[in-house]
């Protein structure tokens, strides 16, 4: 033990060797659970038949990115029985290709998200989120009034798509080009309501639909 | 030659009542947070005012503004009394109290109005970032250059713990917030889906690690064996400690995202690791606890000392439940429920804010000049206010949690579930009352302490204070490890 303290000593009184030691040991339990999930990300990529968001959802997925949603609400159906059994086919990792930043969530205050798209009617959302209360007298869940009034903001639509095909999502001209137009006359509610209903509906890779249906909830 | 260097604790006494600042506004929002959920009325329809617009600004408040304050002023404090040294780069230091400032404004005063990138405690927009980046890095280089020009060649072990806090904390916010600007209000990560969680929970995960446990035990390793006023239990088990903490903490950040989406393989090594790393952490809490043996009747006259028994204790607590939870069978009962804001809050409440409560309360007379803090009743007073608070805030939320895992997870005799998801909300409500209420009593505590302060530091208000010369030591060619740190 005296002998091999020695060697220890030099680190207890040199503090670049111990700042360098530091750094090393830090990095490699991070390095080596990320870079095999950067190799593999590119596998998941191209899932069958899920497609970019359109430019309304994307900007409901910012605003519900804004708007904090996710601090009550998942979007990450857990590959357990009773989990399945209320939400639907357990969620898989192409689903959430284009989210950034990812949207799973970790505290449920209400019900996960994963696949509400076509659980309620538009107009049952819009009431929702207006007043949540009005629908579900006991929820906890804030109003948000103010995103009927507000105009979407089609200035940015396409400087943002464009960030986004330089990280690497297949926009092409014509979506681009064409971004402005579909956000026209519409408001934040609008928006929101379109990401809400495609939710589990529009991203879900086509072989999972064929597979199993939502309903049966799929193997644990 | 006459000594002429003087301790730099001009800066430490900003930090001190940027903390104490901090940790009251932190926590307001926290108990309107807490007060939302119960009665979610208390939202007004008002944009800013709602929860999840605020709920960042809780978590960055106490974890950056109010938990960064503290950390960095007693690591100014620490390294120069350990090294005998006065801080080096005096003016970087002052920067680094502004800069620090003026980002937990930004942050605080952009988050509410949805300039977010809703990352879970990295919300703030790419150019807070930046400048929480600038700060990170003058903050290790005065850190570092103090160290350099230590008088005392070892190097005291909580200044190992508050190193390894610098140098992962610099490392996990840059990687976990590339980020390409749209706007200068808005910005994607070049990161998405799976490969974002794995990042995002490494870096949440290791937030945890490194900002609200090394730093903190940094903080302990010295104001415990002062506060006892005799050396720490073993040395050489703290620095075993050390270097088990700081290279399993990594592999662990997986165990947030078990049963998801991610590799199994990824969750089963988070798993085992986090058992691992059971063994480390209440090292460290022994090590702590140990070395109050033969000193327990200091207890009964010091509530600094009392605040950092129980935070010993309740970080004890809190990282076996940790280990617990990383159980995937357990985790599939605690994912997303009040049961890991329990965790979460016996951490924070019992470990973090009791650490630093009790290390502001020794530090803060010697700072300012005094032979003691102005009133001890005080100081009693406010214990009794935060550990009754505490507790009522954990035990509602495990109570809580168990309830709501228990109910998801019901079926009938044929197979279908018992409960809607309401039931479970409902059933928890009166819980999310009296975790607002255990909120309000650590609130008020937290006032107290306030009012201490305020009185404790008249000298320094009135300019009075002289600074504190460094004592040189005698040249000592085969210093051993000397582990009280020194007097003053
Ligand atoms: C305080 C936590 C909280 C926040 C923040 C919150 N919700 Fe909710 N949400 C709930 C609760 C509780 C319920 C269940 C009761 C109800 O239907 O209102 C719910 C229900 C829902 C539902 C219906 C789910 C179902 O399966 O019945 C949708 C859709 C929804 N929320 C969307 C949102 C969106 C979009 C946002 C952000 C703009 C949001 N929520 C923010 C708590 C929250
Ligand atoms: C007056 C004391 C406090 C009150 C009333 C309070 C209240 C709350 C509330 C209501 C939430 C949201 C929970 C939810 O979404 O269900 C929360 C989350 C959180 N709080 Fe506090 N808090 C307090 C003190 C602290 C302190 C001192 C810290 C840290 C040093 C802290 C750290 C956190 C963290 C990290 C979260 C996020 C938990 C998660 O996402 O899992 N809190 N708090
Ligand atoms: C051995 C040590 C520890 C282990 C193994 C551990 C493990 C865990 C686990 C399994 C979760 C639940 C993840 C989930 O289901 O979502 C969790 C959450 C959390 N823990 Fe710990 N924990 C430890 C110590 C601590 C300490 C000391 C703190 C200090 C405050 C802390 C703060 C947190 C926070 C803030 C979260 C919530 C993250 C979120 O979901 O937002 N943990 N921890």
């Amino acid at each position: 033990m005296a002998g091999g303290y020695k060697y220890f000593e030099a680190i207890e009184k040199h503090a670049g060797l111990l700042g360098i030691l530091t750094a090393i040991m830090v990095s490699i339990g991070g390095l080596a659970e990320i870079t095999p999930m950067f190799m593999e990300a590119h596998k998941v990529q191209p899932a069958d038949g899920v497609k970019p968001y359109d430019p309304l959802r994307l900007a409901g997925r910012d605003i519900y990115v804004r708007e904090g949603c996710y601090l009550c609400h998942s979007q990450m159906i857990r590959a357990l029985r009773f989990e399945t059994q209320r939400y639907g086919h357990y969620s898989v990792a192409s689903e959430s290709v284009y989210d950034r930043p990812f949207q799973w969530g970790s505290k449920r205050t209400g019900p996960d998200l994963a696949r509400i798209g076509g659980k309620y009617s538009d107009d049952w959302q819009r009431l929702h989120l207006q007043d949540p209360r009005k629908v579900a007298p006991d929820s906890n869940m804030p109003g948000y009034p103010w995103l009927e009034k507000t105009p979407l903001d089609a200035s940015d639509i396409q400087a943002r798509m464009r960030v986004l095909r330089m990280l690497g999502d297949p926009y092409s001209d014509a979506d681009i080009a064409s971004a402005p137009e579909a956000l026209k006359d519409k408001n934040e509610l609008d928006a929101l309501v379109a990401y809400l209903q495609g939710l589990g509906v529009k991203n879900e890779p086509a072989s999972m639909t064929a597979a199993s249906p939502a309903s049966d909830g799929g193997t644990p | 030659m006459p000594n002429t260097e003087t301790y730099n604790d001009h800066v430490v006494r900003l930090f001190l009542l940027a903390s104490a600042v901090w940790g009251i506004i932190g926590m307001l929002v926290g108990m309107y947070a807490a007060a939302e959920l119960a009665w979610p009325a208390l939202n007004f329809d008002i944009p800013w005012l709602t929860f999840s617009r605020i709920r960042p600004d809780h978590t960055f408040g106490v974890i950056f503004a109010f938990g960064g304050s503290a950390l960095m002023g007693t690591c100014y404090y620490v390294v120069q009394r350990t090294g005998h040294t006065r801080l080096a780069l005096n003016k970087l230091a002052n920067f680094t109290f502004w800069g620090w400032q003026l980002a937990c404004v930004l942050a605080m005063a952009t988050m509410p109005f949805g300039i977010t990138q809703s990352k879970e405690y990295a919300e703030p927009e790419w150019f807070v970032d930046l400048l929480v980046a600038v700060v990170w890095v003058a903050f290790g280089a005065v850190f570092f250059a103090t160290l350099a020009r230590r008088r005392i060649r070892h190097i005291y072990v909580a200044n190992w713990y508050y190193g390894a806090f610098i140098i992962a904390v610099g490392l996990l916010h840059i990687v976990n917030n590339i980020a390409i600007p749209v706007s200068l209000f808005k910005s994607y990560q070049v990161y998405s889906g799976t490969v974002d969680a794995m990042v995002q929970w490494w870096y949440g995960h290791n937030a945890v690690a490194f900002f609200l446990t090394a730093g903190f035990l940094g903080m302990m390793y010295y104001f415990v064996p002062r506060q006892a006023q005799q050396p720490l239990w073993s040395y050489r088990f703290s620095i075993v400690n050390f270097w088990a903490l700081i290279s399993v903490y990594m592999w662990a950040g997986s165990h947030h995202l078990m049963y998801t989406a991610l590799p199994d393989w990824v969750q089963s090594v988070g798993m085992a690791f986090s058992l691992i790393l059971l063994m480390p952490s209440w090292g460290s809490a022994a090590n702590g606890l140990l070395t109050f043996n033969g000193s327990w009747h200091r207890l009964k006259d010091d509530p600094a000392a009392k605040f950092m028994v129980l935070a010993l204790v309740f970080y004890a607590a809190a990282t076996f439940e940790g280990s617990m939870m990383a159980i995937k069978t357990v985790n599939s009962l605690s994912h997303y429920t009040d049961w890991t804001i329990a965790h979460v809050h016996s951490g924070s409440l019992g470990w973090v804010a009791m650490i630093t409560i009790g290390s502001l309360y020794a530090m803060a007379p010697r700072a300012l000049g005094q032979p003691a803090m102005y009133s001890r009743r005080g100081m009693e007073v406010h214990f009794w206010l935060h550990l009754s608070g505490t507790l009522l805030y954990v035990l509602a939320m495990w109570w809580a949690g168990v309830t709501e895992g228990m109910m998801w997870r019901a079926t009938q005799p044929d197979g279908s579930l018992t409960y809607s998801f309401l039931d479970s909300l409902i059933a928890i409500k009166p819980l999310y009352a009296l975790r607002w209420f255990g909120g309000v009593l650590i609130w008020l505590g937290m006032w107290v302490m306030a009012w201490n302060l305020w009185y404790t530091a008249a000298d320094a208000r009135a300019h009075l204070i002289k600074p504190i010369p460094v004592p040189i030591p005698e040249p000592d060619s085969d210093q051993t490890p000397a582990p009280l740190p020194a007097q003053g």
